[in-house]
C-alpha cells in the first residue's frame, strides 16, 4: 500500500456521505495510522452536491487542503455523473466505486476511465432500502470500498460502524447498517 | 496511557476544557466556534464538569460575564469567532487591563461584510494589540495542547493576563484528525489548583476593581502592562518544557522547520504551515535550501528571537491570511519586518496575502512562493513587495 492514500467522496446532502468519511477515518485509526476526514463546507442543503475527503497515512499528516489527486473516488449518488467530472485529478491507477444498479462496464464507459483505473459498482441504495428501510447508501458504500481497496479489514470497519451509529440510533438501525455494510462488501462488482 | 482519537479541532478544544474543568464559563454561539461551547454545555448538563455555565445574549455579555467571574475569583474560559470577537472589543481591553487570566478559544474566521464564515485571521489580527496573550495552533493537536498550556500561562502569578488560543475555522475546527488526548488526572495535575489573587469575593479583604486613573498615573499603569507582557515569553517556555515532560510534545515561541541551514524561508501561521512543510520537503529533495518559521506566541511577539532565527536567510516571504487596508502590508509581515529591522544584512523580504475568507491554500501556492524566493535570493531583487495569491484580478 502507498504511504498515503487520498480519497474523495461525491454525494448529495442528506445521504450520510460525511458520516461515511468519518467512520472510515475512525476504522483506519484503529490500525495505528494517521487519518483525516473533512467535508467541503458550503451552504448545506439536502440534495445539494457535496464533496468530502479522507487522507490515510503511515506518517503524520500535515497537509491541510482539499484532496486534488485522489487514488480512490467514491460516488455515493450516480446522478452526479451527469453534472460533475468525478474523475477530475484522479490518479492514473485510481479506483472508482459508484453507487448504481447499472452494469460496471457501462459506468466505466461513462467515466471514460483510463486503462490503469479500476471501476466498481454496487447498488448501495437498494441494499440500504432493504436493510435500513431508507435510501442511506453510506454503509454499503463503505463495505464496497473496504472490499476493493483493502485499506481496512471488514471487522474493524464493522466495529466502527457499530460504534458510530450506536451513539445516535436504535439497535434495529445499527443492525441494519451492519448488514448493509456486509452486503456492500459482498455485492460490489468490477467493470 | 494517552488515548489516540480521530476528532475535530473543536472537539479537541472542548475535551481540553472538560479536563481543565473551569469554575465559570460565559458564552454565546457563533460559527465556527459554536461547536466548542455546544459540546462543553453538554458536559455541564451531564455533570462531567462542575463549571457554572452562563448563557448570555451576546458576545459583549459573554466577555463581561467572564470578567465578572474572573474578578470574583474563579478559573474562567469562553470561545468565539469573527464578529463575536469584534463585539467583545471593549471588554477585551477591560479583561487585559484588569489583568484577569481568562482563557478564550478563538476559532479564526473572516469578518463581515460581506458575510463569510470561513477560516481567515482578520479577527485575531484585529485584536493583536489588546493586551492579551495569543497562542496560534497549526492543527487539532496543537489547539488541544495550547488550550491546556494557556491556563498555566495566563494564571501565572507573575503575569495574570488573559490568553487567546487561535485555530483556523473549518480547516481545523471542523476537520477530523488523529490526535492524542492525555489522561484527565495528568491534565488536572498539570494545570493545578486555581490560585486566587485579590478576589472580589474575599469579603474579609475588600478590594476595588475598575478604578478611574487620570493622567497623573494612567501612563505608569500602561507602562506596567508592557513590562508584564515582556515576562510572558519566558513563562511560555517554562510551561512548554513542563508540558513536554508529560506529553512528549515539544513547543517553543515559534517553530523553526529546516531553517538552520536554509537560504530561503516562508513565515506563515496556523494550518497553512503544515501544507507548506510538505512542499518544503519536496524542494529540499531538489537541493533547494528552503525552511519555514511558524509563530506560536504571536502576542507578545518575540521580535528578538524571531529576528535571530531569520537573519541568516537570503530571502523571506511572509504569508498573511489577513489583509491590512490603507496601503499597508499584512500584519504578520509588519512584525517580521520589525524583527529583522536591527539586522542590516538580513534577508530580502516580501509579502503575500492568501486564503482570505477560506480560499484554499494549496501546495501549488507554496511552490509558487518558493520558486519566487529562489529567484529573489539569486538576484536580490523583489518585483512587488505585497501581492495577492490565488485571486482573480
Amino acid at each position: 500500500m502507498a504511504e498515503m492514500i487520498e480519497i474523495r467522496w461525491h454525494g448529495r446532502g442528506g445521504q450520510g456521505t460525511v458520516t461515511a468519511a468519518k467512520v472510515l477515518a475512525d476504522a483506519c485509526l484503529s490500525s495505528g495510522r494517521h487519518v483525516q476526514a473533512f467535508p467541503e463546507y458550503g451552504p448545506e442543503r439536502a440534495g445539494a452536491p457535496l464533496r468530502a475527503y479522507n487522507r490515510i497515512s503511515s506518517k503524520e499528516l500535515r497537509m491541510h487542503c482539499p484532496v486534488l489527486n485522489p487514488q480512490i473516488v467514491s460516488v455515493v449518488d450516480a446522478t452526479l455523473l451527469d453534472s460533475i467530472n468525478v474523475g477530475d485529478g484522479a490518479t492514473k491507477d485510481a479506483i472508482f466505486v459508484v453507487n448504481t444498479s447499472k452494469d460496471p462496464k457501462e459506468i466505466r464507459a461513462k467515466l471514460k476511465a483510463g486503462e490503469g483505473q479500476k471501476v466498481f459498482t454496487v447498488d448501495a441504495s437498494k441494499i440500504a432500502m432493504e436493510c435500513i428501510g431508507r435510501s442511506l447508501p453510506n454503509a454499503p458504500m463503505l463495505g464496497a470500498i473496504c472490499k476493493v481497496t483493502n485499506i481496512v479489514s471488514l471487522d474493524s470497519l464493522l466495529e466502527d460502524v457499530r460504534k458510530s451509529f450506536g451513539k445516535k440510533f436504535a439497535q434495529k438501525i445499527i443492525d441494519g447498517n451492519l448488514e448493509a455494510t456486509k452486503r456492500g462488501y459482498g455485492e460490489v462488482k468490477e467493470g | 496511557m494517552a488515548k489516540v482519537v480521530a476528532v475535530t479541532g473543536n472537539e479537541a478544544v472542548a475535551e481540553a476544557l472538560r479536563q481543565v474543568n473551569p469554575d465559570v464559563s460565559s458564552a454565546y454561539p457563533i460559527t465556527p466556534a459554536t461547536d466548542i461551547m455546544q459540546r462543553f454545555t453538554s458536559f455541564v448538563s451531564n455533570g462531567k464538569v462542575k463549571t457554572e455555565m452562563i448563557l448570555v445574549e451576546s458576545e459583549h455579555s459573554a466577555m463581561s460575564g467572564c470578567i465578572g467571574a474572573s474578578a470574583a475569583g474563579g478559573r474562567v474560559m469562553t470561545a468565539t469567532s469573527s464578529q463575536g470577537l469584534a463585539l467583545m472589543w471593549e471588554e477585551l481591553f477591560i479583561a487585559s487591563g484588569t489583568r484577569l487570566p481568562i482563557v478564550m478559544a478563538l476559532v479564526n474566521r473572516a469578518l463581515s461584510a460581506p458575510l463569510n464564515i470561513h477560516g481567515d485571521h482578520s479577527d485575531g489580527m484585529g485584536a493583536r494589540d489588546c493586551g492579551w496573550i495569543q497562542l496560534w495552533s497549526e492543527n487539532a493537536q496543537e489547539a488541544y495542547d495550547n488550550t491546556i498550556q494557556a491556563f498555566r500561562i495566563a494564571e501565572h502569578l507573575d503575569i495574570r493576563l488573559p490568553a487567546m488560543v487561535c485555530l483556523d475555522g473549518f480547516i481545523i475546527s471542523h476537520s477530523i484528525e488523529r490526535i492524542e488526548y492525555m489522561e484527565d488526572d495528568k491534565v488536572q495535575n498539570f494545570v493545578g489548583e486555581f490560585k486566587n489573587l485579590n478576589p472580589l469575593l474575599d469579603l474579609d479583604h475588600p478590594v476595588s476593581y475598575g478604578p478611574l486613573i487620570l493622567p497623573d498615573y494612567y501612563m505608569e499603569y500602561r507602562r506596567a502592562h508592557a513590562e508584564v507582557m515582556s515576562k510572558v515569553p519566558n513563562i511560555v517556555l517554562d510551561v512548554a518544557s513542563e508540558f513536554e515532560k508529560i506529553s512528549g510534545r515539544k513547543y517553543g515561541l515559534f517553530e523553526a522547520y529546516r531553517l538552520e541551514d536554509a537560504e530561503i524561508g516562508i513565515v506563515i501561521l496556523n494550518s497553512a504551515a503544515g501544507t507548506t512543510k510538505d512542499v518544503i520537503d519536496l524542494f529540499r529533495e531538489k537541493g533547494i535550501k528552503a525552511g519555514l518559521l511558524k509563530p506560536r506566541l504571536y502576542r507578545p511577539f518575540p521580535y528578538e528571537e524571531i529576528g535571530n532565527a531569520l537573519k541568516h536567510l537570503k530571502a523571506v516571504c511572509v504569508l498573511d491570511r489577513a489583509d491590512a487596508f490603507g496601503g499597508s502590508y499584512g500584519p504578520l509581515f509588519i512584525d517580521i519586518a520589525a524583527s529583522l529591522y536591527p539586522h542590516k544584512n538580513g534577508p530580502v523580504l516580501f509579502n503575500k496575502i492568501y486564503g482570505l475568507g477560506g480560499r484554499d491554500y494549496l501546495p501549488e501556492h507554496a511552490e509558487l512562493v518558493l520558486n519566487e524566493l529562489a529567484e529573489v535570493a539569486k538576484t536580490g531583487k523583489v518585483k512587488t513587495i505585497k501581492e495577492y495569491i490565488a485571486v482573480r484580478e
